[in-house]
């Protein structure tokens, strides 16, 4: 019992961070219904920014906040100058730029700061609750739902948020009506990659910084998304908690599992939901006109 | 998507002749002095250099595989570095573990890779787009994890993977272990182009293609849309098998950390450089995925991604039909300018 309450808990933790991952995926989704390979790039170099900083001297939550202005400024960039001219292109197009945008900053990365692994600071404490979960894994979900729960504040209650939300729904009509179509899916962007770039620093101490950190965790990311509804950020953020837990449930109890499958556990999980509910399971069936 | 599946002539009139040679005429006269050049190209090159074209041949067979899936049935794949790996270690392990002769391996490999390509289109059949696309990543990422995967060592060797040596020419034949090879790659390639060539052209072909264009319309004319396509995902994944089995033969080496992701990507890529729908930008793609990146590393090694990555950024912005919209674009004016000419005279 004692092993199966660490393992859930534990999971609930490494499930924070898909949990992040997730939700960045969900609101590049949301705003122009893309997959970004780069996401988890883009976000590893937000990530290598507070790094910098705090190997400067910045205190930490200076560090944390000029960073998310950073990333959400670079999301931005990356939209305006990068796919704004590729808006009417195949979805090809979009995939083979997003690999472009992959290795610039992957090979960007390493380039800069080189790719030894670094210890990354944790602005909690040391210590554990009970010896299940350390306070870093705790305030990881604590800083995970407090994200959630701005973007809901966000969306449902600000005048910008019914804006990005009618401009994805049906960009047309929201042009009509004098919404700036284009901006919102900048601002999209931008909340995307300042989402990621939390998730990266939070997960920077578990994991260790380094270019390739996050190809993995993306992959889970998407899983968590897909588990969830790609539609729902409240789902993308259950959807991470239960990969999570289920990744490691499995790995203790299914013996040839182990440790070393656990990438294959995402992909079966994958392409489980796909197969039996391809809307996830909270997200919305969306029925298209032929 | 349409427009690029035109072969490049198709829109001039059959019987209009050019110089003496009509359209066709052209083709084929194109074609014969390329196989001309590609037969001596081995004997006026060093080893290295003959070993590289032949990746490059290897590189192309998979990219052709990636295209009859992708440009002419419309379902993306991230995951062909899996079907490569399957084909690779096919043809490895039956040559290391069971003695098998290097050439009896490529069919075999190939007929592996159209198994779990079938299986592998069931899956897909329900997924579309952007989600394929997700499906097929994670299929590319899990690949090496399962061949490292300790259970199956006695089998792929784990981390290690599996050496081999590739037999030299035989008869006697003067030609060197590279050169053979070269050319026996050569004729594998031509014989999978000219294969695919006749399955785009034929009926089925054109079922394929009619799914890519408007899947509702191709089922109410007939066309049973989940047997082509997971067929085509079948077709698609045996060609990158067979490349995957030349690639292991002629590197005499395989190992779970060449067949990531990033091989899905350089397929990709070779592709959409080469164009995509048209079958012979497969071997520019090809050339395009082993010389670059080499490009890239010689230009400078710390920041060869990043000049890879703005590369292939450039591609999409300046040509972005490919290989296949600059050939077009050739031949137009090239008409245009004979046109002009026959009118002064």
């Amino acid at each position: 019992m004692e092993l199966f309450l660490s393992q859930v808990f534990s999971g609930l933790a490494t499930g924070a961070i898909y949990a992040a991952v997730a939700l960045a995926v969900v609101m590049i989704f949301l705003a122009i219904d893309h997959f970004n390979f780069a996401q988890g790039e883009m976000a590893m170099f937000s990530t290598f920014v507070c790094w910098a900083m705090l190997d400067a001297g910045v205190p930490y939550w200076l560090a944390f906040v000029l960073t998310i202005v950073f990333a959400f400024g670079f999301g931005v960039v990356v939209e305006r100058v990068l796919f704004r001219p590729l808006h009417a292109a195949p979805v090809l197009s979009h995939i083979i730029a997003f690999l472009g945008l992959f290795f610039i900053l992957n090979n960007g990365a390493g380039w800069v700061w080189d790719f030894t692994i670094k210890p990354m600071a944790s602005p909690f404490p040391e210590g554990s609750f009970g010896g299940l979960m350390s306070y870093h894994q705790v305030g990881m979900v604590g800083v995970v739902l407090l994200m959630l729960a701005l973007l809901y504040l966000f969306f449902r209650f600000t005048s910008v948020g019914l804006a990005m939300r009618a401009a994805a729904q049906n960009p047309d009509s929201a042009r009509l009506c004098g919404i700036p179509v284009g901006w919102m899916i900048a601002l999209g962007w931008g909340m995307a990659s300042a989402i990621g770039a939390v998730g990266g620093m939070l997960i920077a101490p578990v994991v260790f910084l380094e270019p390739n950190m996050m190809l993995g965790i993306l992959l889970y990311g998407f899983a968590a998304a897909i588990v969830g509804g790609i539609t729902n950020p409240a789902g993308a953020v259950a959807g991470g908690f239960m990969v999570g837990v289920l990744e490691n449930l499995v790995g203790t109890y299914i013996p040839f599992v182990g440790s070393e499958l656990k990438l294959t556990v995402a992909l079966v999980l994958i392409i489980g939901v796909l197969m039996v509910k391809p809307s996830g399971l909270f997200g919305r069936t969306t029925v298209t006109r032929v | 998507m349409a427009a690029e599946s035109e072969a490049t002539g198709r829109a001039v009139d059959p019987m209009r002749r050019i110089a003496g040679l009509t359209a066709g005429g052209w083709r084929l006269a194109i074609s014969a002095v390329l196989l001309l050049a590609a037969v001596a190209l081995p004997f006026g090159l060093g080893s290295f250099e003959t070993f590289q074209i032949t990746l490059v041949l290897i590189y192309a067979i998979a990219i052709l595989g990636l295209n009859i899936l992708t440009g002419f049935n419309g379902q993306f794949s991230l995951g062909h570095s899996a079907f490569f790996a399957i084909g690779a270690y096919t043809a490895a392990i039956m040559i290391e573990r069971f003695g098998v002769s290097s050439y009896l391996t490529i069919p075999v490999a190939g007929l592996f890779g159209f198994a779990a390509g079938f299986l592998f289109g069931f899956p897909a059949l329900r997924l579309s787009g952007l989600y394929l696309a997700l499906a097929t990543f994670a299929l590319s990422v899990a690949t090496p994890q399962l061949l490292k995967y300790n259970h199956f060592e006695d089998f792929t060797g784990g981390v290690q993977g599996i050496n081999l040596l590739k037999d030299s020419a035989p008869f006697d034949l003067p030609l060197s272990v590279d050169q053979w090879w070269y050319f026996v790659t050569l004729a594998v390639a031509l014989f999978c182009f000219w294969m695919a060539h006749n399955l785009i052209r034929s009926r089925t072909g054109r079922a394929i293609m009619a799914i890519r264009d408007n899947p509702i319309a191709a089922a109410t004319m007939g066309v049973n849309t989940a047997l082509y396509k997971t067929l085509t995902f079948g077709v698609s994944a045996l060609l990158t098998a067979v490349a995957g089995a030349l690639s292991a033969i002629v590197v005499e080496y395989v190992a779970p950390d060449s067949f990531t992701f990033l091989l899905s990507v350089y397929f990709l890529i070779g592709l959409v450089v080469g164009g995509v729908g048209w079958i012979p930008g497969a071997v520019i793609g090809g050339a395009f995925v082993l010389y670059v990146p080499n490009l890239a590393e010689g230009i400078s090694t710390g920041l060869a991604g990043v000049l890879f990555g703005v590369i292939i950024l450039l591609v999409i912005y300046l040509m972005p039909s490919g290989a296949s919209g600059l050939v077009r674009l050739a031949v137009t004016h090239l008409q245009r300018r004979f046109d002009q000419d026959n009118n002064k005279a």
